[in-house]
């Protein structure tokens, strides 16, 4: 128990700090994961909407597969990104291994079936409901599922956390398509790794402390702000 | 503390990375592949500085096991291999992929064990007869099983032991396929014995009850190599930044602040580029 106190102490010393080491990592973190998620929800928010209020060919094996890649390993994925990516690789010529822009796709590929699958079921139900009054007014099923993906923003608010959660969370990923280069692919997640490896045990899971803060933050003001909002348009 | 070092170039390469993700293009930089033994040691964070500021070359290091490590390179994924397998080192430049390979320092393999002893080998000098003894006795050892230059070499003292460590898998001998800190965390909390770089044990802190229970054996001696990736296999390979960053390695300015490098007053790591 002597080591969670010390942690804690650690974690209020970086914090409090503002070791700038630990700002940037924070910030590349950020940038990461939040770029991952906007991209993610750009493509999963409508594949989800198609998918609970499209009527094609393929529709359910569809459904099928996007509930199974929500539960892609990371390690995987980081590996297919790799080969991809690498100078060996089909678009070696990009030259974006071991950067950023890496980091974010590996993530997008993570997150894009977990917004899909959720928010695919939350806009069936809501289609179930309001499904005829809106076949009444004469929609079509684009205009139908655009109308749906707006009114269930709210739910679709807790979808798009759960896939921030997923990015920042994982390790497995980024640390193969980044390679966690000191200063440019080293996020919070990649550097607990490192610290566990070199046996600072006390740094590492004060990090853990510094980045779990970070995501009840941003979740707490994700719900601030719904919260705000829903009260002002009832 | 590991987070402090080198603030504002930290900072900027953070700015940077929000604002030009993809690209990277404004930077000169190489992409170096090489050991968790010379990264988790902390000797990357010691030279690299020295380098950058000297000619603005920034150094990328991706830090992973010697095999995993002239496998990114094979695929051209590295500018430079710093490395310390000099059998699979030599393999990789007689296969076309490496140009010259260049000595730069060396140090030892240690073999840590709890301090109960089970094999009864501390103190001892003869690292064969040592395995021997932990064979006989089926005390636990961790190895690293993950093609690293220490798994190569601890791989080879098994050999001159006469000793198939295969045999005691599941047992007494335990592959964990990590890099050495996760293979030393894992011998602390099982009280094993294990191979280990001297490099990543001085920097290691979480030891529990491992001690060095071996070493001076010349058998454990741990040479590291540095290669320039063949710029014939693969045209995007910075030739001329990558050639500048060994020259100064071998340099006696790199060689120097090689063996400047000291945890607890105790150097890490012996420079003899210049030997050869």
């Amino acid at each position: 128990m002597q080591e969670f106190g010390r942690s804690g102490a650690v974690a209020l010393g970086l914090v409090t700090g503002l070791d700038s080491d630990l700002l940037a990592i924070v910030a590349l973190s950020l940038q990461v994961s939040l770029s991952a998620v906007a991209m993610a929800a750009l493509i999963g928010l409508p594949l989800g909407a198609a998918a609970a209020v499209g009527r094609f060919p393929g529709r359910r094996p569809l459904i099928v597969l996007l509930n199974a890649f929500m539960g892609l390993p990371p390690v995987v994925v980081g590996l297919v990104i790799y080969l991809l990516l690498s100078r060996a690789g089909p678009l070696g010529h990009l030259g974006i291994l071991f950067t950023p822009a890496a980091m974010i796709l590996a993530q997008t590929v993570l997150i894009v079936p977990i917004i899909a699958a959720l928010s695919r079921q939350v806009i069936e139900d809501a289609w179930v409901e309001y499904g005829e009054q809106l076949r009444s007014l004469g929609s079509g099923p684009a205009r139908s599922g655009f109308t749906l993906l707006w009114d269930t923003r709210f739910s679709l608010l807790t979808v798009i956390l759960a896939g921030l959660g997923r990015a920042s969370a994982e390790v497995g990923a980024v640390m193969i398509v980044g390679g966690n280069i000191d200063g440019v692919t080293r996020v919070m997640t990649t550097t607990i790794a490192l610290e566990t490896s070199k046996g600072d045990l006390p740094l590492a899971l004060a990090l853990g402390i510094v980045l779990i803060t970070l995501v009840f933050a941003l979740n707490a003001s994700a719900y601030l702000i719904k919260e705000a909002v829903q009260r002002r348009h009832g | 503390m590991a987070l402090k070092h080198c603030v504002h170039t930290r900072i900027g390469a953070a700015a940077a990375a929000v604002i030009a993700a993809p690209g990277w293009s404004a930077d000169r930089f190489i992409t170096v592949a090489s050991t968790t033994s010379t990264e988790q040691s902390g000797l990357f964070r010691h030279l690299l500085p020295v380098f950058e500021k000297k000619s603005g070359i920034q150094v990328r290091v991706v830090a992973l096991g010697t095999g995993q490590a002239l496998d990114m390179a094979r695929r051209g994924d590295a500018d430079v291999v710093f490395v310390h397998d000099p059998a699979a080192e030599e393999k990789f430049v007689a296969g076309g992929y490496g140009l010259r390979r260049n000595e730069v320092m060396y140090n030892d393999f240690i073999l840590v064990g709890p301090k109960s002893d089970p094999a009864k080998v501390a103190g001892g000098r003869d690292i064969v007869a040592a395995l021997r003894a932990i064979q006989a006795a089926k005390a636990p050892f961790v190895s690293r099983g993950d093609k690293s230059g220490t798994h190569a070499a601890e791989l080879r003292l098994w050999k001159l032991a006469g000793v198939d460590p295969v045999s005691g898998r599941g047992n007494w001998y335990r592959e964990t396929g990590s890099g050495m800190g996760p293979a030393l965390n894992t011998a602390s909390s099982l009280n094993a014995y294990l191979l280990a770089d001297r490099g990543t044990w001085l920097a290691f802190k979480n030891r529990g009850d491992l001690r060095i229970a071996v070493e001076g054996d010349r058998r454990l001696f741990n040479q590291y190599g540095i290669i320039l990736v063949n710029p014939a296999r693969h045209a995007h390979v910075k030739q001329a930044a990558g050639q500048q960053f060994i020259d100064w390695v071998v340099s006696s300015e790199g060689q120097r602040a090689i063996a400047d490098y000291r945890i607890g007053g105790e150097q890490l790591f012996f420079p003899n580029a210049a030997a050869r």
